[in-house]
């Protein structure tokens, strides 16, 4: 009988740990399918964060190493600039890369760092029970928002993309979102192309990919893929927001 | 050849002798010196320079470095290492090699940028969060900063720990002749630990959180008989005219110098004052201390702080003999009349207490 699905060769024959509907599980695959696509398992070197995404070393099956809260473009950028030749990426939630760790993801992309970095967007702090992130919209309700995130004390959501864009050292910023097949197909791609800007030297290449986190969002799987298309896309449009030509 | 340098400089020019190849530092007096060489000579040696912008930046890049199997360094000032801290005690929990270099500045806060030993209890009690300790290494002159960066590098990757050279702007930006000749090859360390990329064979991973919390005391404990394994063996120390002294002088770093020159003028008065120099703050001498005590009953405490040192001296004579102690905080520098006059006061009275 022909396999026509198995599990990818830079992915350890692991559970996840995540909660049902949770993206997190469906950007790991996808990660390491890039990664064995592109033939980058020898080569690929990832920076782990805090939260939840910090246990991506139980699954993948390359060399990883897990950085403190929020200074994973800073770690990536010693790595980097020690091996050149590798494969160099931090995959960073949005209390990680926005909020604690915003001027080293700012500054790797200013001075045009040749790393990747995964950024995954939920708008929560789920590993610590669901706190307001950055990436909170207006009015959402968070176990420190609990009548709604008010923009008067509490600010507004960080558009991380947009924000870079205007950073001459990025070369590659685009959004996604794993809510649906067709989203999930247009990750993978976003994935592979930030893994060609770093390979070519293009520059500083970051994908941001809105993902559900049902389990702080008070919902059902379902419906949290239902509320990234109807709520979160309106703050948070898809698409490329910005390339520069690799 | 000897050649005139400040000390910071120095401090530089030996790193690169001893293989460092990256080095990321952020803008602090009394250090920029170095901050400076570096951003003119590795790129000239074939090393990385990195700008960062924080402190907290640079050391994180320090152990993205490390983890990718190169020696690397970052320099800061005090409050530049407080934000290190965080840094410093993931260096120590993954187990990475570092050179962290402090020119301590006057005080808490700010402080000012004179010279200063107010670091000494954050340097030697590990400085970060979690049960961890990082050797500390504090020498006296710009010829033994430029002979204890090749040690420091060594230690490090010998324990896989960072190590800290703690001085002061005296230290940094005086300029001394310097002699490199004593930096010799570099040593090679197997590195079966670093992340190049898993190319035919397992993959590796880096990290400090065990959620099991048997596997997290036995990392504790593991990375405890290390710190067992350095105190026994790495001490270092400096005696100068013990061996007929009635008065140990007990300090460290610049103050030590100072002290050299009060013990001159002392013994020229006939006290027979002598110099004990930890040049290893963690390990500290403790075994040294003690055996003095089996003699000399009389130690004399002197820091550039309001005394941080004088719980180790104390630790270490458990009781016994007596303890004096002058500390000037602040940044302001003693001379050694000022210290022989303090001493020698001390002396006499002591002395008139024991005829008594």
């Amino acid at each position: 009988m022909k396999k026509i699905y198995t599990r990818p060769a830079s992915m350890k024959d692991a559970h996840f740990h995540y909660c049902p509907g949770c993206g997190h599980g469906i950007i790991n695959r996808l990660i390491t399918e890039v990664i064995d696509e592109m033939g980058l398992r020898g080569k690929a070197i990832c920076v782990a964060p805090a939260g939840c995404g910090m246990l991506v070393y139980n699954y993948f099956d390359i060399d990883t190493l897990e950085s403190a809260h929020g200074r994973g473009a800073a770690v990536a950028t010693g790595i980097k600039r020690v091996r050149p030749d590798n494969l160099v990426f931090s995959y960073q939630g949005d209390g990680d890369l926005a909020a604690i760790g915003t001027a080293e993801g700012f500054h790797a992309a200013n001075r045009g760092e040749l790393i990747t970095v995964i950024f995954v967007n939920n708008g929560v702090y789920g590993m610590t029970g669901g706190q307001m992130a950055p990436t909170t919209l207006r009015q959402q309700v968070t176990t420190t928002t609990p009548s709604g995130r008010n923009p008067v004390s509490a600010g507004h959501p960080v558009r991380v993309c947009e924000v870079f864009s205007v950073l001459d050292g990025t070369s590659y910023l685009e959004r996604v979102a794993v809510n649906s097949p067709s989203g999930i197909r247009k990750t993978k791609k976003a994935i592979a192309k930030a893994f060609e800007h770093q390979l070519n030297r293009t520059g500083f290449s970051l994908v941001e990919i809105l993902s559900p986190c049902p389990t702080s969002w008070k919902m059902s799987p379902i419906e949290a893929f239902r509320w990234i298309d109807d709520v979160m896309v309106k703050q948070f449009p898809l698409g490329v927001i910005k390339e520069i030509k690799c | 050849m000897k050649r005139l340098m400040s000390g910071n400089a120095a401090l530089g020019e030996a790193a690169i002798l001893s293989g460092c190849t990256c080095y990321f530092g952020y803008p602090i007096t009394p250090q920029n010196e170095l901050t400076e060489y570096m951003a003119k000579r590795m790129p000239e040696a074939g090393g990385v320079f990195i700008q960062s912008e924080s402190e907290i930046a640079a050391i994180n890049m320090v152990l993205g470095a490390s983890v990718a199997g190169a020696r690397a360094m970052t320099s800061s000032s005090s409050p530049g290492i407080s934000l290190k801290q965080e840094g410093i005690s993931y260096l120590a929990a993954d187990e990475l090699p570092a050179v962290i270099v402090n020119m301590v500045r006057g005080g808490p806060g700010m402080g000012n940028i004179s010279p200063a030993q107010s670091d000494y209890l954050q340097a030697t009690r590990g400085g970060g969060h979690g049960d961890y300790r990082t050797i500390v290494l504090a020498p006296s002159s710009v010829q033994e900063l430029a002979d204890i960066v090749p040690v420091a590098f060594d230690l490090a990757d010998a324990y896989r720990n960072p190590v800290i050279i703690l001085g002061d702007g005296m230290l940094g930006q005086m300029m001394e002749p310097v002699d490199f000749s004593n930096i010799k090859k570099i040593k090679d360390y197997p590195k079966d630990y670093i992340l190049t990329g898993a190319d035919n064979r397992p993959s590796r991973m880096v990290r400090s959180l065990l959620f099991d919390t048997k596997e997290e005391e036995e990392h504790n404990w593991k990375l405890y008989r290390k710190f067992q394994r350095i105190e026994n063996s790495e001490v270092r120390f400096e005696t100068f005219l013990i061996d007929d002294a009635e008065i140990v002088v007990v300090a460290y770093g610049i103050a030590a110098r100072i002290a050299k020159g009060a013990i001159k003028r002392l013994r020229q008065d006939n006290i027979r004052a002598g110099l004990l120099r930890p040049i290893t703050l963690w390990p500290f001498p403790s075994k040294k201390i003690k055996e003095i005590a089996k003699y000399i009953t009389d130690f004399f405490v002197f820091e550039m702080s309001t005394g941080q040192m004088i719980d180790d001296v104390r630790l270490a004579l458990e009781g016994k003999g007596h303890i004096s102690f002058y500390g000037r905080p602040g940044g302001v520098i003693p001379t050694p009349i000022e210290l022989a006059r303090i001493v020698s006061r001390h002396y006499f009275q002591t002395q008139k207490v024991r005829k008594q």
